[in-house]
């Protein structure tokens, strides 16, 4: 009798620890989820809204600007995350390299990238690449161009340099995963990989990337949720711009909410397609990656 | 060593001494454009200048009210880092020492929040705060105060997490002696668990501070006044001028990037552990 009374006095106590989370989580992420896909079925100015069925749904198959921030996010996604995860691959297995002279050092600068705010970084990118800014002066001192390059404003350059930014942002966070994968590799098996003659691509392929399959996963998902959700950089670099063709689906949410007529119900049902693609390419991964 | 390996390890040397060079450069680049001025900047200047003292003053007196930020974004961090280290640390703690299938399941479901999109909760977030301005006690949190950035950060799912993972290496045996001891829940919490588990606490708070210090699109939609704002709203404005004072800017972007830099190379461990989320030994 006793021992019950004891354990349901901390059963009691316990949920005293939790309720606090639990309550700000419902108020702050879950409760405002479930308004915002209520939202998604209403249309109308401002606090004016009515229910409209999918008319939202509707309205984004045959809107433009939607159509390019689906497209550029989905851009940025398939070409900077494989980039950016083989690169940190290779720096990681090269840093794992016990013999290599100045790792410490080495790893510190490639990680320093991590310190900076992601506006902080945008505002540095935006002015170095300005057309007054330092790349071009660099660029034509060296001759290598006889005019300054529209980094800014024009379309292909600018989302390569967006594509820069975020890869030189967010490469050695990524690297900092797979170095602390590696370290729980046991050395002896790259050892008697050299004893074979295996060349050091051969291990990377057959040995490194199949170790570390895990954390690839994970780090897979991880970017692709925040690419999905970029916002900070084009918002900062680009301003979305030129003619919207670098915006992504966070920053025309924010455009709906701020810039045009505030449209609730249609910026939450584009809020809801983020959803979607985190939930579908989420679960693409995991099933991919469990099945190799 | 055979030839090969050694022009490949000559190759790894450059190609790390690049990239090295490439993460360093932009911030390299930015105190030089800090201690110039803005004229010698666009002609690409390499060289640390003297005229920082002049860039701070163009500053302080510009109507960006800039300090004003500082302290804001000041007060928001510690404020935000403070209760999230009692608030998701005692869930995580309590998810682990009080283990039970309950709490399992609810356990997993904080952890589902991890995959809603911020951008998800833009709209439906702006219109409850706003509702709060008109509510006696919650217009502290409503739009346009500090306290709107800081209750939505107390509690993550992230921070629950991390806590929880780390309280598995908290020897249950302590929990047991302290009630034979005769201390209470609350006690066992603060004497025993947090002193405990300084080198988790010390991660999370790297790792919290630096988010509150960086976090932009919520403070963005909920600090719309100008003597609220913050230190990446503020910076954010001075990048979006049409004729932007490099000199100037860079001072600005100097002294937001310092407190989260210092942070990292004193508390380099804390630092990338808090960011991977895990603590070893």
């Amino acid at each position: 009798m006793k021992e019950k009374n004891i354990y349901g006095k901390l059963d009691r106590m316990s949920w005293l620890f939790i309720i606090p989370s639990l309550v700000l989580l419902i108020a702050f992420v879950f409760y405002p989820m479930v308004q915002a896909f209520i939202t998604s079925f209403q249309t109308g100015v401002a606090n004016n809204l009515q229910f409209d069925g999918i008319a939202n749904y509707k309205r984004l198959l045959t809107d433009s600007t939607f159509k390019k921030a689906l497209f550029n996010t989905v851009l940025y996604l398939v070409v900077q995350v494989p980039i950016m995860i083989l690169l940190a691959l290779a720096i990681s297995s090269m840093l794992n390299n016990k013999k290599l002279k100045f790792r410490g050092l080495f790893r510190t600068a490639i990680f320093l990238p991590c310190v900076t705010s992601l506006v902080a970084y945008s505002i540095i990118f935006k002015s170095l690449f300005a057309n007054d800014g330092f790349v071009n002066a660099m660029l034509m001192n060296l001759n290598l161009i006889s005019e300054p390059i529209n980094w800014l404003t024009s379309t292909g350059f600018a989302r390569l340099l967006i594509i820069m930014a975020i890869t030189w942002r967010w490469t050695g966070y990524n690297m900092i995963f797979y170095l602390s994968g590696l370290q729980s590799i046991d050395d002896s098996i790259y050892e008697a990989a050299d004893i074979d003659g295996a060349t050091g691509l051969q291990k990377f392929r057959y040995m490194t990337i199949p170790l570390l399959k895990p954390i690839i996963l994970f780090t897979t998902i991880n970017s692709t949720i925040g690419t999905l959700q970029l916002f900070d950089e084009p918002m900062n670099i680009t301003q979305g711009g030129p003619a919207n063709t670098t915006i992504t689906i966070s920053q025309y949410i924010y455009n709906l909410l701020f810039k045009y007529q505030p449209n609730f119900g249609y910026a939450a049902a584009v809020s809801f397609v983020i959803v979607l693609l985190i939930v579908v390419l989420s679960f693409i991964q995991l099933k991919v990656g469990d099945k190799e | 060593m055979s030839k090969r390996t050694k022009i490949m390890n000559a190759i790894q040397y450059v190609v790390l001494i690049i990239l090295s060079l490439i993460s360093v450069f932009p911030f390299f680049w930015m105190i030089i454009a800090a201690t110039n001025k803005s004229v010698d900047v666009t002609k690409g200047v390499l060289t640390p200048g003297t005229y920082f003292l002049e860039n701070l003053k163009h500053l302080m007196e510009s109507d960006l009210q800039y300090f004003n930020a500082f302290k804001n974004s000041v007060i928001i961090a510690v404020v935000t880092t403070t209760l999230a280290m009692i608030v998701s640390s005692a869930a995580g703690y309590a998810f682990e020492v009080y283990k039970n299938k309950t709490r399992d399941r609810i356990f997993n479901l904080a952890l589902l929040s991890m995959m809603v999109p911020f951008a998800a909760l833009i709209v439906p977030l702006f219109r409850l705060f706003s509702k709060f301005n008109s509510i006696p006690v919650l217009k502290y949190i409503g739009l346009n105060t500090s306290g709107a950035v800081i209750i939505t950060a107390i509690a993550t799912a992230f921070l629950i997490f991390f806590f929880r993972q780390n309280t598995k290496t908290f020897p249950k045996e302590l929990v047991e002696a302290s009630r034979i001891d005769g201390l209470g829940e609350f006690g066992i919490f603060t004497r025993i668990y947090m002193p405990t588990m300084k080198s988790s606490y010390a991660a999370a708070i790297v790792v919290t501070f630096m988010t509150s210090w960086n976090n932009y699109l919520w403070p963005l939609i909920a600090l719309q006044s100008e003597e609220k704002r913050t230190l990446p709203l503020v910076i954010s404005a001075m990048g979006s001028s049409y004729t932007p004072d490099y000199g100037m800017m860079m001072t600005a972007v100097v002294i937001a990037t310092l407190p989260t830099a210092i942070l990292f190379f004193i508390m380099q461990k804390q630092f990338v552990a808090g960011m991977t989320g895990s603590v070893k030994g």
